[in-house]
């Protein structure tokens, strides 16, 4: 038997179920993501690609699983895949990194 | 640059797979059909297709050898240099009497690599003067084989033959892990030749159209989507021009069930594509329009049930030296679980998506 953990790759496949507890908010969130990803001034596979970055900067596995594969069904390929992901790190590390401003000016205030 | 294969085929490997019956258990078990994916054929009786038939042939499909000088990761033909099964010049004048009738608008010329059969150029001559159209599956890379393949552009244009070639991608890496190493660099040397003569080139008359499958256990995306990024990708990085791209789906038979059961993903991809069965797509099959014909002159509902060893439901006319136009019309078409593959998401035929 496998090993049970939190997550459960599987689990993804009942993201509709959500509706169970909660149906008219389930449908109109439904309704709005699907609206999301569609063709617009931006394409399917820019889409899935910015959808990839978030998936990793908000470090959810299930969305990492889904948008590496729609990403692969769009056309992206790995070297766009990695592309994207470096910008989420580089986001988030900057979004770190700016914030130490605030610890330095902190830090002169304080300091001889 | 010499093409290094990847793999062999399925028969010079001895692979059990190489055996139609245990690709076929494969697909049906016990264990897979019902109680895990629906069975295709409740799913088509269900809509009201009861039997399933043709609407009318139109297109004849000739698969004149196995032999290719490729042998690509996922090819349903089991097709590569080791294959010798090539249709003879007897079984094409079977093919040419039978198309003189005129009941067929479109001949559509596959392989293996069709243009490695001795007889490709005499036979594409003799569908020229019947005023047909002409389809040639071509894989680009035997254009730049051998010096005799060399003038082929010219060849085809000279008898307006729609080029259809495979391109899974517009990189080396994708298009080489699928199709074998240097397959890329040489499919762009023999666009460019076939951009020289005009194929692809607006208002030439001859059409270029290329074909997308997905490298992998996944679908195809949407085909104008994928299309406008090749044209994008293709004119910007060497300056090739196409008509249309079709996004095809890989069925799950053959190598490509073996890279499938090989890699774990056997399971879900069937999961997939029957999730994504679209009732739409149905009645749009290409094996309504369409009759195949093997390199040894049996017919088939279309080269995957060839592949598959699945001759024509009709006792009096499975072989072209029997064919019988309206026994085959009212045939009924066998349908099996490597179906779904034909109708995911917007379908899938020779020409790409069918809604
Ligand atoms: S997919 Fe086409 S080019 Fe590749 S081995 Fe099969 S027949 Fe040859
Ligand atoms: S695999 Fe062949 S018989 Fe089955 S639906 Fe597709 S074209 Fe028709």
């Amino acid at each position: 038997m496998s090993e049970k953990t939190y997550f459960n790759p599987e689990d993804l496949k009942k993201f509709g179920n959500i509706s169970e507890f909660q149906p008219e908010m389930a449908k109109k969130f439904f309704a709005w993501y699907g609206e999301v990803f569609k063709e617009g001034a931006l394409t399917e596979r820019e889409k899935a690609l910015i959808a990839l970055a978030v998936a990793h900067s908000e470090q959810c596995p299930y969305c990492i699983d889904a948008y590496s594969t729609a990403c692969l069904e769009k056309g992206a390929d790995e070297e766009q895949m990695m592309e994207a992901v470096h910008v989420a790190a580089a986001i988030k590390s900057g979004a770190a990194l700016v914030n130490s401003t605030q610890m330095m000016n902190h830090v002169k205030k304080l300091t001889m | 640059m010499a093409i290094k294969q990847r793999t062999k085929s399925l028969k010079a490997r001895n692979s059990e797979l190489a055996d139609t019956f245990v690709q076929l258990n494969v697909l049906n078990g016990k264990d897979r059909v019902d109680e895990k994916f629906p069975s295709f054929n409740k799913k088509v009786a269900d809509l009201g297709f009861v039997p399933f038939q043709p609407t009318k042939m139109e297109i004849f499909q000739m698969n004149v050898g196995k032999m290719c000088n490729q042998t690509c990761a996922h090819c349903h033909v089991d097709a590569g240099p080791d294959r010798k099964e090539i249709m003879t010049k007897e079984t094409m004048e079977q093919c040419l009497e039978v198309l003189a009738k005129g009941d067929f608008h479109t001949v559509d010329l596959t392989g293996g690599a069709p243009e490695m059969n001795p007889h490709f150029r005499w036979f594409v001559e003799e569908c020229s003067k019947l005023g047909l159209q002409i389809i040639d599956r071509c894989n680009l890379t035997i254009i730049v084989a051998n010096k005799k393949y060399h003038d082929l552009p010219e060849f085809f244009a000279k008898h307006k033959v729609q080029v259809v070639s495979s391109l899974p991608y517009f990189s080396a890496s994708r298009t080489d892990k699928q199709r074998g190493d240097g397959v890329f660099e040489d499919s762009i040397k023999a666009l460019k030749m076939l951009n020289a003569v005009g194929y692809g080139v607006a208002n030439s008359g001859l059409e270029l159209n290329l074909v997308y499958n997905p490298t992998g256990a996944f679908l195809p995306g949407n085909q104008a989507s994928l299309e406008q990024e090749f044209k994008r990708q293709l004119q910007r990085k060497y300056d090739i021009v196409f008509n249309q791209l079709y996004a095809i789906t890989n069925l799950p038979i053959s190598r490509f069930l073996e890279y499938l059961l090989d890699s774990g993903n056997y399971e879900d991809y069937m999961e997939k594509l029957v999730n994504a069965f679209n009732p739409a797509t149905v009645q749009s099959v290409m094996c309504r329009n369409t009759i195949s014909v093997g390199w040894d002159g049996f017919l088939y509902d279309c080269d995957f049930n060839q592949m598959l060893d699945l001759k024509v439901a009709a006792p009096k006319s499975q072989h072209i030296s029997d064919f019988d136009a309206k026994a085959l019309n009212d045939r009924t078409i066998i349908l099996n679980q490597h179906c779904y593959g034909c109708t995911a998401g917007a379908g899938s035929s020779c020409g790409g998506e069918v809604v």
